[in-house]
């Protein structure tokens, strides 16, 4: 619960979400496209986790921000 | 300000962060002081600067009071604590967790909330009288301070070792930030932050146990190799605990039951007021009985994230990880650096960045509740209550935001006297048992023992934290004395700190009970709100079986019963 009129702490997270979700998905699509050319010591690069991690961050922080957006109506 | 940070970059890193990595960490830094400058406003006077107006749902007040906890000691420690003694740490989650917790929400959540105290030291005030108050607050603004300071160094460590900061970089920079935000808006801020870094944490976490069980080829498959690179015992919680000498942390079932499960466990859950300072800013008694059910539910599964790594540390990294002592005299990685060597096994550009954001979460939450409980027992036990009694409210405020500045001051000290000790948990279950044990003991014969008496209640406290520090000098100075407290020559540093818990505790109630029994108790009427059978509790009502707390302390019970026989 927040004070009358404030931001909730959902919406927050929601922000944080979108932004972090967009910057990994972002790189994770780059990487796709344009694969490194020297060896790359991360381990399981193969599985592109941070295409779907980043995909699965931004889709929450959308719902987060939509739901939370403050002056909305939640039923 | 990160970006400076790269100027004071030390010779060797395990990774390098990349721009759209450095993005994530600055933007993290600057949410947390927007929501700390933004909160503000509603932090101008006690009751909103302490208590967050008590105001928080249940669901915001059980993430806080989880979250809170979720500090060094969690994600750096545990996963160490999992490489070297194995499943067995997650007892700390489960049976040394769980059960408290259910119990702070059940049983002794409604004196705390009827009694309107501002804190714990607080209700023994009202229980006990203002001497009991006044040694309570003291022990425990000492630990706050120490444990505010172990985090910092944690995380100045994963700082050197993930990306090669400067050590003290890390703990100034960390410090400021959270001084700023907690200053500005007080609890309400660091329980915003707090859920905040609670989501980020799995955020950025998790996918270290996804990846890794992809790699090991599964939990079987992991098995296996635990087998191969340590032993089989290192992946069952209990079938090794009929002796002591049958697991490696030289441990039994009786130290981790009743040692762990009751004395610890229930010490630190419900009467630190670390983590129930959060429960006391829920909005009203259901919420407050709620909260610590939720964070229970979700307790039970941060060792997925915390525990696993250790785990799949053992079996999966090239190079054996040893003792801080040994890293240091070889050039080596210690137990200590497990997590944030998976982190950087598995995250590329982005995901490290906010794997690094989740460590830096987890400190920093742990930090500021340390750092938010300092300044309220200071503000309202020892300043409020001992040097200026007549403080008006606006005082006390200014005081709590003063107070926070010099909690973080005093922790930067810390910090660096941290720096000396060899085994960061060890360390940090020594201050457990120093204070946390024998206050569980007053505290619970405070309410529900209505013959418990002021007397009882000070020099039980005294005692029972005297007897701990004693034993600690004691094994100390005379090594051999580990066989009389812990009952074995080798029991681990862990194992010991669980056994001087029980000793210490056992001290503070014998002491409690034969003093108070020898001394005039107070009339019923003036216990009224502080102790069972004096307390007319209210009820819940006509309500669905679902929104019961009780009905939901069930449902984690059971849950913490499978998951024991899953991995027994």
């Amino acid at each position: 619960m927040e004070p009358r009129g404030s931001i909730s702490i959902w919406f927050f997270i929601g922000i944080s979400l979108v932004v972090n979700g967009t910057l990994i998905l972002g790189y994770g699509i780059y990487e796709l496209i344009q694969p490194a050319q020297k060896q790359n010591p991360i381990v399981l690069l193969n599985h592109h986790a941070s295409v779907w991690w980043g995909a699965l961050l931004l889709a929450a922080g959308i719902t987060y921000c939509y739901h939370f957006l403050p002056g909305r109506k939640r039923g | 300000m990160i970006s400076c940070a790269l100027t004071l970059l030390a010779p060797q890193r395990l990774v390098h962060l990349t721009s759209v990595d450095i993005v994530i960490v600055v933007f993290y830094f600057v949410l947390v002081l927007a929501i700390g400058f933004y909160l503000k406003r509603w932090a101008n006077t006690s009751e909103g600067y302490f208590l967050a107006g008590r105001e928080m749902t249940a669901w915001i007040a059980g993430l806080s009071f989880l979250s809170a906890n979720l500090g060094a000691l969690e994600l750096m420690g545990w996963a160490a604590a999992a490489y070297q003694y194995g499943a067995l740490a997650v007892h700390w989650y489960w049976i040394g967790a769980i059960p408290a917790m259910l119990f702070l929400g059940i049983v002794m959540m409604p004196f705390y909330y009827i009694s309107k105290t501002h804190s714990v030291p607080g209700y023994l005030k009202l229980r006990y009288g203002e001497s009991t108050r006044a040694l309570s607050a003291v022990t425990f603004a000492v630990m706050t301070v120490l444990m505010s300071g172990i985090n910092m160094y944690s995380m100045a460590l994963v700082m050197k070792v993930v990306l090669g900061w400067d050590i003290h970089f890390s703990i100034w920079i960390s410090a400021i930030t959270v001084a700023i935000y907690v200053a500005l808006g007080g609890l309400r801020s660091a329980i915003f932050n707090e859920v905040l870094q609670f989501i980020l944490i799995w955020a950025g976490a998790l996918l270290i146990p996804i990846l890794g069980l992809v790699e090991a080829g599964g939990w079987h498959a992991l098995k296996l190799r635990i087998a191969a690179n340590a032993a089989p015992e290192y992946t069952h919680v209990w079938s090794t605990l009929g002796s002591v000498h049958n697991n490696p942390m030289g441990i039994n079932w009786f130290a981790i039951v009743f040692g762990l499960g009751f004395v610890v466990s229930f010490g630190y859950w419900t009467t630190d007021f670390l983590v129930v300072q959060r429960i006391l800013a829920a909005k009203d008694l259901r919420a407050a009985k709620m909260a610590p059910i939720i964070g229970a539910a979700f307790k039970m599964f941060v060792p997925f994230i915390v525990i696993l790594p250790g785990l799949l540390g053992i079996a999966l990294l090239p190079v054996k990880l040893v003792g801080e002592g040994a890293a240091v005299a070889a050039g080596g990685h210690s137990y200590n650096e497990v997590l944030p060597l998976m982190l950087a096994r598995y995250c590329g550009p982005g995901l490290l960045g906010l794997g690094v954001t989740a460590l830096m979460a987890g400190f920093m939450s742990g930090m500021a509740g340390n750092v938010s409980a300092f300044s309220t027992v200071w503000t309202y036990d020892l300043y409020g209550a001992l040097i200026h009694k007549s403080a008006t409210d606006s005082q006390l405020v200014r005081m709590g935001r003063w107070c926070t500045v010099l909690g973080v001051l005093v922790s930067i000290g810390t910090a660096y006297l941290v720096m000396q000790f060899l085994s960061i948990m060890d360390y940090v279950q020594a201050l457990f048992s120093f204070f946390i044990a024998p206050l569980f003991g007053t505290v619970i014969l405070g309410m529900l023992w209505k013959r418990a008496t002021a007397a009882g209640g000070f020099w039980g406290l005294l005692a029972g934290t005297l007897s701990s520090v004693g034993m600690w000098v004691w094994v100390k100075r005379v090594p051999g004395a580990v066989s009389t407290i812990a009952l074995y020559s080798k029991a681990s540093p862990m194992a010991q700190d669980v056994w001087r818990a029980v000793w210490s505790w056992s001290v503070c109630v014998i002491v409690t009970v034969v003093v108070s029994l020898m001394t005039q108790p107070r009339p019923i009427s003036e216990l009224k709100g502080l102790v069972y059978g004096a307390t007319e509790l209210p009820s819940e009502g006509e309500v669905p079986l679902y929104h019961r707390p009780a009905f939901w302390a069930v449902v984690v019970a059971l849950g913490l019963i499978v998951l024991n026989i899953i991995f027994w």
